[in-house]
């Protein structure tokens, strides 16, 4: 492996196929971008092209900032994630600690139970979701969406987070409840730092479809103060005509916060990978 | 004052039964080694001790006082563990530290024990560093220095050394001897290592699935074995067993004879055929087929013995042990 490593053909060969992989996978986005600073016709005729001073046009912008609610949106959009991943990590580490640390009756079931959910699509569900927020009046409130994200996000998190939990030293544990730490001490200060890249994976994989969903936001809050910038950013899609110059705006400020975001978890997960490569 | 006792201690995991009727004593200040082959449960009997395990029935006392629903912290017990299990992310001076800050000991209790404790064990230079910034035989120390910090009445080793070389080993089993001089407490310690129990122990405790075979000091079991299994335990080449048939006697007996108790004689009862001889400059050790018996004969000094050669064997006998069908001692 080495010496392969030190081949520089093989170098160039592999940083070539990452160049061209990353290309591929920045392509739409730069497209996006590119064209939301266009002129709606520019966009049409040369959708390629970079905005020169004859088709440069901030109108996207300017009607996106013009509809007012669009940081509402943006904010209401923030709050789900952000909420609804500290949920999720936070109650999905719970369960995987109780699951992997302690012999209990019905362990295993349990286990299983927890897991069905990786296989069965929340989706489904949609209908009877729909009934119970409206008989406890969430419809149309962040906290409906907030409790379905997090639903929908356990189940791999937990699964994901109790096979890393297993890893950790049991005689670590031990040492700690020796030393006289509490279970809750030893689950904080000992147990989360050492899976914090296994949380960061189930971050990144929960966030981007939390922050993308559009069919939650639309059944379950649909009104004007809870709307998420997914959905509103529908209002620019009309069955006959389509603003794309804003659509491509909003969607241009919407692909930011997730990019910060995922460059805060991801920084973990390389560290993760790397420390578990050199043990 | 007895610091342990166990009285009739079982522990199941479900229907399997790891620990059957324990029952041992360990006087103040005593240094009582566990020896077993490999999942006899000499683990689990200090997890239960150390109270990391529930006992499934019996009594677990230390000091004196009832301790089964003790929590491990207020036991007055420190324990090290095979893996050393230092706290990644908390530098030495914190690892030690952290359990008195957990008990609620004064900032100058701390410092001056850490002070201590880092002196006897050399650990000043490392102070400040992270485990990860440690070898292995340092975060060993470290590990034993977190115990000794906690002044516990019962220290609990579990193969603290087994991760180490050879020559590390035999530093740390010295360093070990002199904590146990110094602080004039309780150890129990664990290991399958035949020198470190002979070497530490005052009492060892011979343990084989889940029960024990016999308690008592190294030479006493050394020259003494209630059991085949005792006596084939101990002892390093271990004893030579076969039927007392190759003496003539009847073969439902096993004879035992340890390898420096048989000597090479011209007139010696036993004919052998040499299959390989060991050459260790103090020692030779030779080992030859007897009837189709293996049996090794330790001889002091060099000695010149080849491979093949017919070689006539004597022993001592009233330094030979018998045991029957069951690998119970007879007389
Ligand atoms: N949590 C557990 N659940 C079920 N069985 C267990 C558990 N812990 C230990 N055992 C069983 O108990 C037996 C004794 O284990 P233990 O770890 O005490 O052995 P040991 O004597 O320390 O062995 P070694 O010398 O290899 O460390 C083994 O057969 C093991 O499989
Ligand atoms: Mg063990």
């Amino acid at each position: 492996m080495n010496k392969a490593r030190q081949n520089p053909l093989n170098t160039a060969a592999m940083h070539g196929a990452l160049i061209l992989y990353t290309l591929i996978a920045l392509f739409p986005v730069f497209v996006i971008i590119i064209n939301s600073f266009k002129t709606r016709r520019a966009i049409f005729r040369e959708p390629l092209a970079l905005p020169d001073s004859e088709s440069f046009s901030l109108i996207g912008y300017q009607t996106v900032m013009k509809q007012g609610d669009f940081f509402l949106y943006f904010q209401n959009s923030m709050i789900v994630t952000v909420v609804s991943l500290t949920f999720i990590l936070l109650f999905g580490a719970m369960a995987a600690f109780a699951l992997s640390e302690y012999r209990f009756k019905g362990n295993l079931l349990m286990g299983l139970y927890l897991a069905l959910g990786i296989m069965i699509p929340i989706r489904i569900g949609t209908v009877a979701i729909l009934e119970m927020m409206v008989a406890t009046g969430l419809v149309n409130t962040l906290w409906a969406l907030i409790l379905v994200y997090t639903a929908q996000g356990l189940p791999l998190a937990v699964f994901i987070l109790s096979e890393f939990m297993r890893q950790v030293s049991d005689d670590l544990k031990d040492a700690g409840r020796v030393d006289g730490l509490s279970e809750y001490t030893i689950f904080f200060r000992l147990v989360l730092p050492l899976v914090r890249p296994a949380m960061a994976t189930v971050a990144v994989f929960n966030m981007i479809p939390i922050w993308n969903d559009l069919w939650f936001p639309l059944i379950l809050a649909p009104a004007e103060e809870t709307k998420t910038l997914t959905l509103g950013s529908q209002v620019f899609i009309g069955q006959f005509v389509t603003d794309w110059n804003a659509v491509l705006s909003a969607l241009s400020m919407a692909i930011l916060p997730v990019l910060v975001l995922y460059v805060i978890f991801s920084r973990q997960l390389i560290r993760g990978i790397t420390s578990g490569a050199v043990k | 004052m007895t610091a342990l006792t166990l009285t009739n201690v079982n522990k199941s995991f479900g229907n399997v039964e790891v620990l059957k009727d324990i029952n041992i004593e360990v006087e103040d200040g005593e240094f009582v080694v566990f020896v077993g082959p490999s999942g006899c449960g000499k683990s689990t009997l200090l997890r239960v001790i150390a109270g990391l395990e529930d006992v499934t029935s019996g009594e677990v006392r230390i000091g004196g006082e009832l301790m089964n629903l003790t929590p491990p912290s207020k036991r007055g017990i420190a324990m090290v563990f095979q893996s050393y299990a230092l706290y990644p992310h908390l530098n030495v001076r914190k690892n030690m530290s952290l359990a008195l800050k957990q008990e609620g000991q004064t900032k100058q209790v701390i410092d001056e024990r850490v002070a201590k404790a880092s002196k006897m064990l050399n650990l000043e230079p490392y102070i400040d560093r992270y485990p990860s910034e440690l070898s292995g035989g340092q975060r060993q120390r470290v590990a034993i220095g977190r115990a000794i910090v906690r002044e516990p009445k019962l220290f609990l080793f579990d193969e603290p050394l087994s991760n180490l070389d050879a020559a590390l080993r035999m530093n740390t089993r010295l360093e070990i001897a002199n904590l146990h001089q110094q602080l004039d407490a309780s150890m129990i310690y664990v290991t399958h290592d035949q020198t470190e129990a002979m070497t530490l122990a005052d009492k060892i405790v011979v343990l084989r699935d889940g029960r024990v075979e016999q308690v008592g000091s190294p030479m006493e079991l050394y020259n003494n074995p209630a059991n085949q299994f005792v006596a084939g335990f101990l002892g390093a080449p271990s004893m030579n067993f076969f039927p007392a048939s190759v003496v003539g006697d009847s073969a439902d007996i096993t004879m035992g004879v340890r390898p420096e108790d048989l000597f090479l004689a011209d007139d010696g009862p036993l004919a052998a055929k040499v299959t390989h001889v060991e050459h260790l400059g103090g020692d030779t050790n030779v080992i030859a087929m007897m009837q189709g018996h293996q049996v090794t004969a330790r001889l002091f000094g060099q000695h010149h013995v080849d491979t093949g050669q017919e070689i006539q064997i004597g022993y001592t006998p009233d330094r030979s042990y018998r045991f029957d069908t069951h690998g119970a001692r007879l007389a």
